[in-house]
């Protein structure tokens, strides 16, 4: 079992767990992810390693409810623990195997969009650690859905909130704020956004026009996470890469991002069943055209 | 009981239209009374050919003369000596090209039916608790098996029987490799029988230790410098899945073999309560000819699916095993052989609706021996189906050896391996299985782990 040492509610529905992990607190890097399972009988999760302690072999872990395992894992106290957590999982941060040097050359844009926020916060923490100060736009609908604001103050030069709705820090959505920012007179070398892929779709268009460079963070379905299914697979330019092995970060440029939503949707009406399940019952066996 | 010596002892099994629809296992097995009458077939050979045509020679006629005489236990311990995993293997071994294909019975008649043999007394033998015996006592000496498959499993309860401290470090949440993620149960039931023969390698002091991808959670120089262990077994499969490169394999709808029987056997997701969801298919295109093929097919089937195999070569090239051909056809499956995909087609949401193919024709023998296929111009057609599974075979996975400095590997990413000892290009490291030959069988990858764990045996005493 993998312990919950705390569980704190960021938002409604995103929960931040510290959980024991040891092998993956021991060798894990900004941008790769772990597996876990709830019970025994649990759906295989992936979640990004949103923080890391070595010395006490833990990791945090930060998710948003979507679904019926992210629901029941969302059940789980301080104290319970994870049935599986295997990691870490996939290529550290291309940022992690470039030389200090070059690092402290560039200005890096991060774009953080929801739950995405979360997994922004080790790549600042550890870029800080190199002696690197990033700059970031968080970004939510409102007000209420806006996360770890402070814990990136710690660790990034500027950071700007914006929201949908205007009801904090900025108005509009990532691209108007990146946008605002660039006319402010503001340079980039390079972006890195993480969060819907909708909002990744968006931003990489945007930096294309800007000719910022950008790598995002796919999040596909996955299984085993180790290469061996390939339910993972994304369209990178011409080639098809495997998001668990190849990934999960690639060249936002060359993503095919409506392939990958299309492709995320998959199991929905399945999953959608489950969901209901788990709140009313087994009544749900679709053919009555409502599911 | 009669026999007719030319005949085996028929077995029993779930008739067909019943079993199309559930996962329950196919095959009964004999009765003590069946297997007592299909022994007095074999004719005790002096030279016997039958042990030749087995991987690890396992003593055949001296165990099915136990059987005769009804000493069901010494049969065990003489299939024990040679076998880890004897209720896999009798299960699942390619039988009609080893053992039972050189049988002098089938020269005329039928083979004596030494797997059907095999499967009755490792069924006997767990039902009444019999299990393998330590060698030697602990000596403390760590020793790390990667993967927990046939191979991984064999090399460490062989250790483990020679003292040996041994730890199994397992990537997925559960241990046994292809025999739970990839096997259906169907055919290998998972309860019944893997746990059983995990818990007998457990028993013999192994630890097992899952959720570690060696490669990513620790190197395998960790486990040597950091974690004490003297050697190093490599037991990770060729878990690799292919696709064909065609047009339209990333539609939603388009699955690997190994994801859709991952889903369905490692997840369970073929019980309506598994959280793991699968795709509910109409009708289903299966791509390939092996026992991969034909088990993506067949768990098509239960789950109510319309399934073609489409294969690009003839009836007689199929590489499954014989007995799963005959059993899919059985159930109903639609074989389209001479048949080669060259597009899937989507509809405008992006979900399969048919495949194209076109028909193809047997060439001249190759270098190999075998007919290589060519198109046959003209003859495109589409299949309409919602669903297509890739099973075109898979190559072993690259994480351990990027991650090992100086283990050496060739052009199909294989790990370069001894022949009869599994050394590595890399002291105290050696090798197995499906990591070393591709995706091969049950029986090769136990001998590789049988062998690797006499070699290191020799290694470690110097
Ligand atoms: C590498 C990686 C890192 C991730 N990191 C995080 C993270 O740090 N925090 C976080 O909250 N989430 C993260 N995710 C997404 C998370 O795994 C999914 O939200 C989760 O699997 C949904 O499970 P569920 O059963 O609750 O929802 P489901 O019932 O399975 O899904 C609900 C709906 O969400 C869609 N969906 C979106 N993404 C996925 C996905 N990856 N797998 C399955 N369904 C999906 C489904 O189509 C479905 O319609 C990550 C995914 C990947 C691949
Ligand atoms: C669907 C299917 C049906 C088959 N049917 C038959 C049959 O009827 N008869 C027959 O003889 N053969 C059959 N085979 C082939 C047979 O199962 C394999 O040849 C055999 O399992 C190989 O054993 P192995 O120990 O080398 O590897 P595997 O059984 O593949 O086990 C390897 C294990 O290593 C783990 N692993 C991989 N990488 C790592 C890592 N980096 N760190 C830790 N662990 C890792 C994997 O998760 C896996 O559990 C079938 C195969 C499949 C897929
Ligand atoms: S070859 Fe056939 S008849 Fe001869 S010993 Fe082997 S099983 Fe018996
Ligand atoms: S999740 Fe299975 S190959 Fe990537």
């Amino acid at each position: 079992m993998y312990k919950i040492l705390s569980k704190t509610y960021l938002t409604d529905n995103i929960i931040r767990m510290e959980v024991e992990a040891k092998r993956t607190a021991d060798r894990c890097l900004p941008g790769q992810f772990v597996i876990v399972r709830a019970s025994s009988d649990g759906e295989r999760i992936p979640l990004t390693i949103c923080d890391y302690d070595r010395e006490k072999g833990t990791i945090v872990l930060v998710f948003q409810t979507i679904g019926a395992s992210t629901t029941l894992m969302a059940d789980l106290k301080e104290g319970d623990g994870f049935t599986d957590i295997v990691g870490p999982l996939g290529r550290p941060s291309e940022l992690c195997e470039m030389s200090i040097d070059d690092l402290k050359k560039e200005k890096i844009i991060f774009i953080a969009g929801g739950v995405g926020t979360a997994p922004v916060y080790p790549q600042l923490k550890w870029l800080k650690e190199q002696g690197v100060l990033a700059d970031v736009i968080i970004g939510a609908r409102n007000k209420d859905l806006v996360i770890l604001e402070d814990d990136f103050k710690s660790v990034a030069e500027n950071v700007y909130v914006t929201t949908d709705d205007g009801s904090y820090g900025r108005n509009g959505n990532v691209c108007v704020c990146l946008q605002a920012l660039i006319d402010e007179g503001k340079k980039y070398d390079r972006c890195v956004a993480i969060g819907p892929l909708i909002m990744m779709k968006f931003a990489v268009q945007l930096t294309k026009k800007l000719e910022i460079p950008t790598i995002v963070s796919m999040n596909p379905i996955m299984v085993d996470g180790t290469g061996m299914c390939g339910a993972c697979r994304v369209h990178v330019g011409d080639e098809i890469k495997f998001a668990c092995i190849d990934g999960p970060e690639f060249d936002g440029w060359l993503v095919d991002f409506d392939e990958s939503m299309r492709r995320q949707a998959m199991y929905k009406t399945e999953e959608g069943r489950k969901q209901l399940e788990l709140k009313e019952g087994a009544t749900h066996h679709g053919g009555c055209g409502n599911c | 009981m009669e026999v007719d010596v030319m005949k085996k002892v028929p077995v029993r099994e779930q008739e067909a239209k019943v079993r199309a629809t559930n996962f329950d296992e196919v095959c009964y097995g004999y009765s003590l009374e069946e297997a007592q009458a299909e022994a007095s077939r074999c004719l005790n050979c002096k030279n016997a050919q039958c042990m030749k045509g087995c991987p690890v020679s396992i003593d055949i006629p001296g165990f099915i003369q136990q059987i005769k005489e009804g000493n069901i236990e010494e049969a065990y311990n003489i299939i024990s000596k040679s076998s880890a995993l004897p209720a896999v293997c009798g299960r699942v071994c390619p039988q009609e090209t080893q053992c039972e294909g050189k049988c002098i019975r089938g020269i005329k008649g039928e083979a004596v039916s030494i797997g059907k043999l095999e499967r009755f007394v490792a069924d006997y033998a767990m039902e009444h608790g019999l299990k393998p015996r330590k060698e030697a006592p602990d000596n403390g000496i760590k020793v790390a098996v990667i993967g927990s498959g046939p191979s991984g499993l064999t090399c460490a309860g062989d250790l483990a029987k020679l003292g040996y401290d041994v730890t199994i470090f397992e990537a997925l949440h559960q241990a046994g490799g292809v025999l739970v993620y990839g096997i259906p149960e169907f055919r290998l039931p998972k309860e019944r029988v893997v746990a059983k023969e995990i818990e007998n390698v457990k028993a013999l002091g192994v630890k097992i230790e899952t959720n570690v991808v060696v490669g990513r959670s620790v190197t395998i120089d960790e486990l040597m410098e950091k974690e004490g262990f003297r050697a190093v077994f490599i037991g990770s499969g060729a878990g690799l899945p292919r696709f064909m490169n065609i047009p339209g394999e990333t539609l939603n709808g388009v699955f690997s073999a190994n994801e859709y029987l991952t889903r369905s056997n490692l997840m369970k997701s073929f019980r309506e309560d598994s959280p793991t969801p699968i795709m509910k298919s109409k009708k289903v295109a299966v791509v390939g000819g092996g026992n991969v093929a034909m088990d993506a097919a067949r768990t098509a089937l239960r789950l109510g699916a319309e399934v073609h195999i489409v294969y690009r070569r003839g009836e007689e090239e199929l590489p499954a095993r014989v007995e799963e051909v005959h059993h899919a056809k059985e159930e109903g499956i639609i074989f389209d052989l001479l048949t080669n995909p060259t597009e899937i087609l989507g509809d405008e949401n992006g979900w399969v609706k048919g495949i194209r193919c076109v028909k193809m024709e047997l060439g001249e023998p190759d270098e190999s021996g075998r007919r290589s296929p060519q198109p046959v111009e003209g003859s495109e057609f589409d299949i309409d189906v919602d669903t297509v599974i890739m099973s075109l075979g898979t190559s072993p996975n690259p994480l351990i050896s990027m991650t090992t400095k100086g283990l050496d590997t060739n052009k199909r990413k294989c790990i370069v391996a001894e022949e009869n000892t599994g050394k590595t290009s890399r002291e105290g490291v050696y090798a197995g299985g499906d990591a070393v030959t591709g995706a091969a069988t049950v029986i090769l990858a136990m001998g590789a782990g049988k062998e690797a764990a006499k070699a290191i045996d020799e290694f470690i005493k110097g």
